[in-house]
């Protein structure tokens, strides 16, 4: 099912007699449900772009990479550096911003600007009843009512299909500059990341690599901005973490870890595709992120957002969460046949709000069901 | 503005009630005498007073727990209060409420630099946050106006904003993790020290719920380090046409500023007499705050002088120190002062597409005439959020209701331009009856049907957010 209208849509909700696998673009395919396919790729294209203002109205099936050449002519662009999931799942095909918003996907960037979730200003949708609504709007503060569009956002379809997503945009950069230091153990570097998010030099990348392609071990800190103050961060930065080791500088690089490109490589885990083995991507406080990493006996590991990020490559199957025990975060089956919930499971009386939302908003169950266990 | 008919089985058991409230908390805790229950009659928006059937302070979770499992099991509404300071009635009583006041839970209970948090109990004022790491060079962003009086507690309710929050975002962007009790004394942690959470974004629907949904009582705070420093310009213009063209190439030249603040010629005349900050007389003034350190300020700064001066300003001053910043700050922060020294004033901030900026000006000039009341105009001029001040005399009767529909009407007027009712003060009373100009019937719906979930029986904060009549099936239910 293709609908082209929110009022299609609302028929086909309506009119179903079961399950319905809401799809996207198909290029993240995290979670498990069966269902007749709905697909929102005809609900497509930019109805709104005022660069003056930052805002940006598209319609949910809108390829992400049209929005992000729109963006691009106006020097501006999606500040929460949404992961292309392709190369890791190996998936093929456009990813649209309705997928990136149902997923709450963003990249290395989220540790300083925030997250998907932070830059989307409205939604249109239709839930399980087969109402259309809105909420929220395409202006950057709004309080009126409450915030759907925060509950919206990472529901992977499970409390409506989206049909529209406004976001909020900001402009692009001039250069980056990246400060590199290696050799550090985790827990060196996760300390010395923690040095440079705590400084006032605005760290928008700041990942560590126990293994890399550029080298073993490395970790990255990222300024963007005009040259000059680039230059003067990165140096700035540097002087910081002298006690953590002489860093390289690279400012405007055109190759290698500290480019464009070698940004991509961290915020799509270029590392871990095509390696055989689960992956898992594990929110935690930083400060515990090295101790839970030895904790996972992982094949491999990387960290983003300065360690509150982890993403792990483990054997085929395991229960991560065993491993884990309890701490404070959560973790994700991203890739994987483990017989696990992809989802870490809630605590009893939050559990029962997010089974009370999911039954009001779909109350036939038929919207990506179990998607989220 | 109409408020529910109390409930008179609630009103002939209170003194049952105070007696099963004191049960759980201190002798001091509660406050049932109607001398002192005055104290809570009202919030910032003091046209509107009620006092409570009582008022309750307690101290920590479980005693809000147990307050709240006493309410629920008797029957009585009731409403949260961090400190008051709400412009739209969020914290307005009816007679037949406990209020819910988080006044004595201000403890910080953890301070985390490494990771960036800071864990408060939320009766503590924003401003006192940030005082609590600020030696250690850090601040808690989001900076409402009223942030030397205002509790996070409030803040959270509100998602309140900020003059920075261009940059940093609003209380939502900043917020980590909450312990929160549900109505029926339910204890729901949600989010925490890590970022996003691991299933449905529950803590992005709490923030700005108008404490409808549940009491936060304790909060996990993003903390940042300050920069190394931050300088204003301020600049004249002839007509607002061409400060909003000013606004929009800024942005468009890739300099996100920390602030831009406008205000209008009426704005200006009265912090003039009143604050004698020096400023230019002209239809648009703006204030323009940029970070970083000294050289990273002056190439900002010049890129930014460059935009302002190809639009023929009137004036275009640049601080060359902390005084004359100062100087500039000066009569954008006492605006709401001077305005308070011609008459009684109305504050909306509804947001707008700064686009429309131009439009919306000019027709609140109209509607101005047409009403008879002056109006002043301070702005968040990168966010779209504007702060109308509408004076009225609140002694001359029928003053108030005329700016009431005055203000109505230029909301309205905000929607009608692709914007919205309220971009942080929050809907409270003042805009619940015009819930229905933004939303449709369904999207209204979807909204209450959250609170079902977490408040069943619609006794917090009930009379609130949703429109009367929308509501009225599910609290008399």
């Amino acid at each position: 099912m293709t609908p082209k209208s929110e009022e299609e849509l609302a028929q086909m909700i309506t009119g179903a007699n079961g399950p319905l696998r809401i799809k996207g673009g198909g290029t993240r395919p995290i979670g498990r449900c069966e269902g007749d396919e709905l697909s929102t790729s005809a609900m497509s294209g930019i109805s709104l772009y005022e660069p003056g203002a930052l805002t940006i109205v598209a319609g949910a099936g809108t390829p992400i990479s049209e929005v992000e050449k729109v963006l691009a002519a106006e020097n501006q662009r999606l500040a929460f550096e949404p992961m292309d999931h392709r190369t890791l799942l190996g998936t093929k095909g456009e990813p649209t911003l309705g997928g990136m918003a149902a997923a709450n996907v963003s990249g290395p960037r989220r540790i300083s600007v925030g997250a998907c979730r932070d830059f989307m200003l409205g939604v249109r949708f239709v839930d399980g009843h087969g109402n259309i609504i809105k909420n929220g709007g395409r202006v950057m503060k709004n309080v009126t009512g409450y915030d759907l569009v925060k509950l919206m956002t990472g529901s992977y379809g499970t409390l409506g299909v989206l049909t529209e997503v406004s976001l909020k945009v900001l402009p692009n950069v001039e250069t980056i500059g990246t400060v590199m230091l290696r050799g550090l153990t985790d827990a060196k570097a996760i300390q010395a990341m923690s040095a440079a998010l705590g400084s006032p030099f605005e760290a928008t990348g700041v990942a560590h690599f126990p293994k890399s392609k550029f080298g073993d071990p490395l970790t990255m800190i990222r300024v963007e901005g005009f040259e000059t103050s680039v230059t003067y961060r990165a140096e700035k930065l540097r002087d910081l973490l002298t006690s953590y080791g002489d860093a390289e500088i690279q400012v405007g690089a055109t190759e290698g870890p500290g480019s464009a490109e070698g940004w991509a490589w961290v915020r799509d885990v270029t590392a871990f595709a095509e390696q055989p083995g689960d992956v898992w991507r594990i929110s935690a406080k930083p400060s515990d992120a090295a101790e839970l990493a030895a904790k996972m006996d992982a094949k491999a590991v990387q960290y983003d957002w300065g360690g509150g990020l982890i993403w792990a490559l483990t054997d085929e199957g395991r229960d991560l969460r065993t491993a884990l025990g309890d701490f404070d975060g959560h973790a994700t089956l991203i890739r994987g046949t483990a017989d696990v919930p992809t989802f870490q499971p809630e605590a009893p009386a939050l559990a029962a709000i997010t089974a009370g939302l999911r039954a009001k908003f779909d109350p036939r169950g038929i919207l990506n069901p179990g998607i989220m266990n | 503005m109409e408020m529910p008919v109390p409930d008179a089985s609630v009103l002939s058991r209170k003194a049952k009630i105070v007696e099963r409230l004191s049960q759980v908390l201190p002798r001091d805790a509660v406050i049932s005498d109607e001398r002192e229950t005055r104290a809570y009659e009202c919030d910032a928006l003091t046209a509107y007073k009620c006092p409570p059937l009582c008022a309750v302070l307690p101290a920590n979770t479980k005693e809000v727990a147990d307050v709240l499992r006493v309410c629920h099991e008797m029957g009585v509404p009731v409403v949260p209060r961090g400190s008051g300071t709400s412009l739209a009635g969020g914290a307005l009583p009816t007679a037949d409420c406990v209020i819910l006041g988080v006044a004595k839970m201000n403890d910080v209970i953890e301070t985390n630099y490494d990771d960036r948090y800071i864990r408060v109990q939320t009766g503590r004022t924003n401003l006192s946050v940030t005082g609590a790491v600020e030696t250690n060079g850090f601040f808690y962003a989001p900076d409402p106006s009223s942030q030397l009086a205002c509790a996070i507690a409030g803040n959270i309710a509100m998602n309140s904003g900020g003059a920075h929050c261009l940059k940093y975002g609003v209380t939502t962007n900043n917020l980590m993790g909450v312990t929160m009790v549900l109505m029926d004394g339910t204890v729901v942690e949600i989010g925490g020290a890590h970022l996003d959470s691991g299933g449905l974004d529950i803590l992005g629907v709490i923030c700005g719920s108008e404490g409808q949904l549940g009491v936060v009582t304790e909060a996990t705070l993003r903390i940042l380090h300050k920069p190394e420093g931050a300088r204003p310009v301020l600049m004249g213009y002839d007509s607002s046409e061409v400060a909003g063209q000013v606004v929009t190439d800024i942005i468009k030249a890739g300099i996100l500023p920390v602030a831009i603040e406008f205000m209008d010629r009426p704005c200006i005349e009265a912090t003039e007499a009143f604050a004698k900050a020096g400023y230019p007389m002209c239809e648009a003034l703006l204030i323009v705050e940029v970070e970083g350190s000294d050289p990273e300020i002056d190439a900002q700064l010049k890129l930014i002088m460059e935009i302002a001066a190809s639009h023929n300003p009137v004036e275009l001053r640049e601080a060359k120190d902390a005084e004359e910043a100062g100087r500039i700050w000066l009569g954008r922060k006492s605006a709401f002062g001077a305005m308070g020294q011609i008459n009684d004033y109305m504050c909306l901030d509804g947001t707008i597409p700064v686009s429309s900026l131009p439009f919306v000006l000019k027709r609140i000039g109209e509607m101005s005439k047409e009403f008879g009341l002056d109006v002043g105009n301070v702005f968040h001029a990168g966010d779209g959020n504007m702060h109308p001040l509408i004076l009225f005399d609140a002694n001359k009767p029928g003053d108030l209701e005329l700016c009431e529909e005055f203000g109505a009407e230029i909301l309205k007027l905000c929607v009608e331009v692709g914007g919205c009712l309220t971009g942080e003060h929050g809907v409270g009373i003042e805009k619940r009856d015009l819930m229905n100009v933004q939303y449709d019937p369904a999207d209204l719906e979807a909204q209450m049907a959250i609170k079902d979930i977490f408040d069943p029986a619609w006794l917090l904060n009930a009379a609130k957010v949703f429109p009367l009549e929308t509501s009225d099936a599910r609290r008399a239910a």
